[in-house]
Parts: structure tokens; sequence; C-alpha cells
């Protein structure tokens, strides 16, 4: 910038030859230089203002514009991120021990109606009819004609059916979506399973609720969105409950039963591994409770669980159990069992009037004696025999995870008798479930703990409060083998596992009182394998049968149920996963030892 | 020297602001892909689940007893017995090979059986 003098030197000297004053130039300088730095400064003041302006003018438009299109806009929330994996359906999978599908969801479609949409009803109701011939046409007519402007037609339709639908080409009726559930292995385990049907239903989606089985039992938890679909773990496992159901199926027929139940459980963990009850029913298409009829001959019954029936002689190695526990006798006491013996003005008599004298406790066992059972009850009193089988569980429900256990209450004597201490000692007047006597036998075959029933899968031993004594555990164990090597259980003899177990033979109660049938029976196999160390138990309950290949029917225990449970041993060992085994022999003075 | 820090620091905003546009942008692509992707894992779960259950009903005990009994013949498997165990010395293990003669020696009588 070209600065000029205030004073320059020039006008100066000129303005002094001229005799004026030389400051007036000065001043008039100043005064042009202080004009333009005005001019300077209110241009830029004015360039600011104007910057500000257009700069506030943007600002407020921005606001207003904003404002405008947040009025007019629909609000939503500011997306940052997305949620994780959805779940995938509304009811957890069951799955077996090894991770086998028991039962699953399926995506399916239900059909509904809205008549006032209609437009050929008649053409529609026809169609309807040959693609479903199990509605009822006269019904379909009058519904879609009447004032109702929605309905439900069908909840479930497969793929097929839904696309027969579609191609009537009605446009009143409707699909929605829906879950069902599916049990793919139909009749399997049908009773542990239970059932479901549809809840609250809606158009776009219907609840799933448990009616029966585990699926009720654990319908919150299957359910619950927190799991994130885990599946449900049970322990059955699926080829042996298969096995078991064939063997038992063939069983039944075989020996003309009319119904039949089977429980194979884990000694240390309580684990069931297999639990049938015949006949079953078909989850997938559970039928309707029964509303007349005895509900005990229901498919939906179960036998093993819910069914409590006097499991006569298998109980009378709980009463040698507790005589040797409380050092009352030791198996090789001898009792002498002939007769008469009378209690309480009650003869009590043995299996066909036989008469085995004097017997060791083991005898007793082995023969199953009345007599001599009813003796050591006697011993024992009916005080400690109730603690006894209470501690053992028989006083309440076995508390399987399925809605049915509870209904399995055992039926106890209302007073306790002597009669009824003798009469419980050989399982008489005392019912209760295949599955208590699975759970008391597993307390013999563990060493004498309580080990509770379960259908879950678990990780480890489960084991309850002691019962017996270890060693009284051991000879009852070596009892019961002798009942198969020996005794009334012959044919439960499997080659490569040593058998243990004990017969029942009892004669049903009549319903309306008054005695007992003589030919109809509940035959029970309690057993428990390998004897040498026992890991599971089994137990066998054939309801009414008959074996008729001899001469004259044959129904006891010994001849019914043992060869069944036999088969069923020789079939689901190998399967769990035991080595046939050659028995150490008894002479052999060698005991099989484990660290 | 003080305008060039306004310079620079004029760009570096926009270099800033162009960034974190950019950023806004892929944020909500992969929003976007995220939300895709969550639908085709439930698209495939669905379809896994069906598999599924038709694998169970295909593998169902009933059909494959039904299917062991109809191939018998050329499959002749049976339920598993106990008497179907053996012992380890009950295998017929393959005969070791010969070794090969690596170095053959000549004899006398080698060639003796020809003619």
């Amino acid at each position: 910038m070209i600065r000029t003098p205030l004073r320059p030197l020039a006008r100066i000297l000129e303005a002094r030859e001229r005799g004026e004053n030389p400051d007036a130039i000065e001043r008039e300088n100043l005064r042009i230089r202080h004009e333009q730095m005005r001019d300077k400064a209110r241009g830029r003041a004015e360039g600011r203002l104007l910057v500000l302006g257009v700069m506030f003018f943007c600002a407020f438009s921005v606001i207003g514009v904003r404002m405008g299109v947040l009025a007019n806009s629909e609000p939503s929330e500011p997306r940052a991120q997305v949620a994780g994996a959805s779940i995938v359906a509304q009811r957890a999978d069951i799955v077996d021990r090894h991770g086998r599908i028991l039962a699953t969801n399926m995506e399916t479609h239900s059909l509904y109606a809205h008549p006032q949409q209609m437009i050929d009803r008649e053409k529609a109701i026809k169609e309807l009819m040959v693609i479903f011939p199990e509605l009822n046409e006269e019904r379909l007519r009058k519904d879609f004609n009447g004032p109702r402007k929605f309905l439900w037609v069908r909840k479930k339709l497969s793929p097929e059916q839904k696309q027969a639908v579609h191609d009537i080409g009605e446009p009143g009726l409707l699909f929605g979506p829906r879950e069902m559930r599916l049990y793919p292995n139909g009749h399997l385990a049908a009773h542990v399973l239970g059932g479901t049907s549809f809840g609250r239903e809606g158009v776009h989606s219907a609840e799933v609720v448990g009616t029966a089985g585990i699926e009720r039992y654990f319908d919150e938890k299957l359910r619950d969105p927190a799991r994130e679909g885990a599946p449900l773990e049970l322990s059955i496992d699926l080829t042996i409950q298969a096995a078991m159901e064939r063997v038992l199926d063939g069983g039944m027929r075989l020996m003309n039963a009319k119904g039949a139940a089977a429980v194979l459980m884990d000694v240390h963990t309580g684990e069931v591994i297999a639990i049938a009850s015949l006949p079953d029913f078909d989850p997938n298409d559970r039928p309707a409770n029964p509303v007349n009829g005895k509900p005990g001959d229901s498919p939906l019954f179960n036998r093993a669980v819910q069914g409590v029936y006097e499991l006569g002689s298998t109980f009378k190695i709980f009463a040698a159990a507790q005589a040797m526990d409380l050092g009352l006798v030791t198996p090789q006491t001898v009792i002498d069992t002939s007769p008469p013996m009378k209690v309480a003005n009650f003869r009590i008599g043995e299996f066909n009037g036989k008469n085995y004298g004097d017997q060791t406790v083991e005898g007793i066992i082995v023969h199953s004696s009345n007599r001599g059972t009813a003796k050591m009850a006697l011993a024992i009193g009916a005080r400690r025999q109730q603690d006894f089988l209470n501690s053992m569980g028989f006083f309440k429900p076995t508390g399987l995870e399925i809605v049915e256990a509870a209904g399995g209450k055992p039926l106890l004597p209302p007073k306790w008798t002597d009669l009824s201490t003798v009469t419980v000692s050989y399982g008489h007047g005392i019912s209760a479930s295949p599955l208590h006597l699975a759970a008391a036998y597993a307390a013999i075959a563990n060493g004498g703990r309580v080990v509770p029933p379960t259908l879950l899968k678990q990780s480890g031993p489960h084991m309850g409060e002691r019962v017996m004594s270890e060693a009284t555990a051991k000879s009852a164990v070596q009892m019961l083998r002798k009942v198969v090597t020996e005794g009334t259980a012959s044919f439960g003899e499997v080659e490569g596992y040593s058998v243990g177990g004990k017969t029942g033979s009892a004669d049903k109660p009549k319903e309306n009182g008054g005695g007992y049938y003589k030919d109809k029976l509940i035959a029970t196999f309690a057993s428990i394998f390998p004897t040498n160390d026992p890991k599971y138990v089994l137990i066998l309950t054939l309801d009414e049968p008959s074996d008729n290949s001899g001469d004259k029917p044959r129904r006891t225990a010994g001849w019914t149920a043992v060869p069944v449970a036999a088969e069923l041993i020789g079939r689901v060992a190998p399967l769990l996963g035991l080595r046939p085994e050659v028995e150490p022999g008894q002479q052999a003075g060698i005991q099989l030892t484990r660290n | 020297m003080r305008s060039l820090l306004y310079v620079t620091t004029f760009l570096g905003m926009i270099g800033l602001a162009f960034w974190a546009y950019h950023e806004n942008y892929k944020t909500q692509a992969a929003l976007g892909e995220v939300e895709q992707l969550q639908r085709d894992i439930g698209a495939a779960r669905e379809r896994l689940s069906v598999l599924r259950a038709e694998w169970a009903y295909q593998n169902r005990p009933d059909r494959l007893r039904d299917l062991a009994d109809i191939n018998f013949e050329r499959l002749g498997l049976l339920p598993l017995r106990p008497e179907h165990f053996g012992l380890v010395d009950q295998v017929a293990y393959p005969q070791p090979p010969e070794l090969p003669i690596t170095d053959p020696v000549d004899v006398s009588s080698a060639g003796a059986q020809e003619p």
C-alpha cells in the first residue's frame, strides 16, 4: 500500500512561498485519510453484517425446514445397531439323550373363511368337502350362509392341502401362518411327550401349549424366550425306547395281555432311559380324553407312572432287606414257613397251597414264600416297615417330570394293622406304580441309597439319603440273582448278563370290592442287571397276561413277565453299551473288585 | 501463518465432515446388510428345522426297522444281541503280505525242476 505523506514536501514548500500555513495541508490530508479509513471500515462492517445475515438466514432456514420435516414425518427410533439372532421357534425342541429329535416345530398354515367375501359358496363347500372329507357339509353350509364374518375351517394344513384350497380360487378362503408341534417318531415315547394343542389363536399366529406329559410339565420353560430355543434334553434313549416298545408290544400280544408297562432306569443317576406303556397313542393326533369306560383302559393312561397296582411278591425283597439291615436276620437265618399261620384271624397261605418248610431268608426270597416274609415283617413291626417304605418313596407320587406323575399316588392301607404289615410285606394291600418299584429297586442296586427318578439328562450320579447299608444291599442283590438262577424267575436268565430279579403275580382286586379275581392278575418282574455291578433296573408289568401255550393257561409272572423281560434285556443291554460277560462262578472264590 | 492455520483447520473440518458423512452412510448400509443377513439366517434356520424334522421323520425307528426287514436279503441286518459280541482273537486278521525277495541268490539246484 502506498502511504501518502501527511506533509508532502513539495506542497509545503509551495505553501511557504505563498505565505500560507502548511499545517492546513497536513489537516486536509489527515481529513482525507480519515475519510478513507472510515469508508473502508464501513464497507467491511457491511460485508460482515451481510455474511452474518446470510448465516442466520441459513441457520434459521435449516431449523425451520427440520421442524417442518419433523412435524410432518412419522417418528422413528434412531438406529445404531441391529438386534441379535432372533428366536426361531416359539417352542423349544425336545431331544433324547443323544440329541435326536423327539418333538420339534413345523411351519404350516391354518385355513379360515370370510363368508362375506365369498363369491360362490356352494362351489367352495363342494371343493372343500373333496379336500377334507372329514368336514361336516351341513355345518359348513350353515356357517357360510350365517351371519358370522369369520370362522375357522381347519387348524392345520399340509402344503398339498393348502395348494388344493388355493386352487379353488375363492377369495373368501384365507390362510394364516401356524406353528405346529411335530413328533417325528409317531407313537414312540408318547406317554412321556404327552401332546400339545393350540391355546389362544389369532389369524397370524397361535399359541402352542402342552396338554400332557413333559410338554405340559415344562410348558413355561419350553416357551421361555430367554432360553433362545435351547432344546430340552431328556434322559430317554430313542433307540432303546424303540426296542423296548417293540419287545413289549410283542410280549403283550404273545401273553395275551391287555396292557403292559416297562421302566428302564439308571440306578446311579436316576435317569429313566426308557419308559413305555401299552397301548399307546400318537401324540401328533392325541385322542380326546375318554368319557366312558374305565379310564385305566384308555391308551392315554400311563400304566408305568399313573397306574398303581398291587405289585405282589416283588415287595418281598424289601422286607428281607430291612430285616437284614436291622440285624434281625442274616441271609442264612432259618425261618419255619410251614402252615398254619394266622394273623388277625386271617390265614396266610402260599401260592398253590405249597409248604416250603424250614427255609433260610435266601430260600424264602428264592421260593417267594408268603409266610416267611410275613414272619420277617412281623419281626420288623408296622412302624419301622412304614418308615422304610416311606424312605423308599412308596408313600408319595414319584415326582417324575410329567404331569401325570402327580396322579400316581400310591394306595396305602387306611389303618396299618398287623395284618396290613403282613400283606404289605408281600405286596398286597399296597398299590404303587411300576416307576415307584423301579426307584426302590434302584436303591437296592446302587448300594442302598435312594435315587429319585428323572426324565432329564443328568451329568453325574444323583444320590439321596441312605436307606440301607451297602452290605445289606449287596446281599439283597445276590438273593435276587438266586431267584433267577434257582427260583421263580428261571426264564429270566440272559446269557452274558447276570440278571437278578423278583417276580410278582398279584390277583387283581374286583372294582366294586369283595375280594380278588381268580383269573386276572398283574404280573411283574422287577430286575437288576448286571448283578455283579448293577447299573440298570428294569421293571416290566403285564396286565392280565395269560400264556395259553400249555394245557391250561399260565398267568404267573414267572411264565409271562419274566420271558418278556429276558428278551428285553437281551435286546437293550447291548444297546446300553454293556458287554456280555461270563459270570464269575460262585465257587471260584474270586470277587470282582473295582477301584 | 494465521491464515494458513485457518485454511488447514477449514480443510480439516471439511475433510472430517466428508468422512463423517461417508461413515454414516456406510453404517446405514452395514445395518441394512446385517438386517438382510438376519433375515437370511432366520430363513435358513427355518429351513434347517424343517430339514431336521424331515431327517428325524425319515430316521424314525419304525421306518428304519421296516427298511432293514425289506432289505434283509441284501444287508442281513439283525437287532444287536449279546451273542453278536466276540473276542478279539475271533477276528480274522488279513495275512501279512509276503516279504519281497530283494537279493535273490543263485543256488546250484536253480532250475532243477525245469525240463
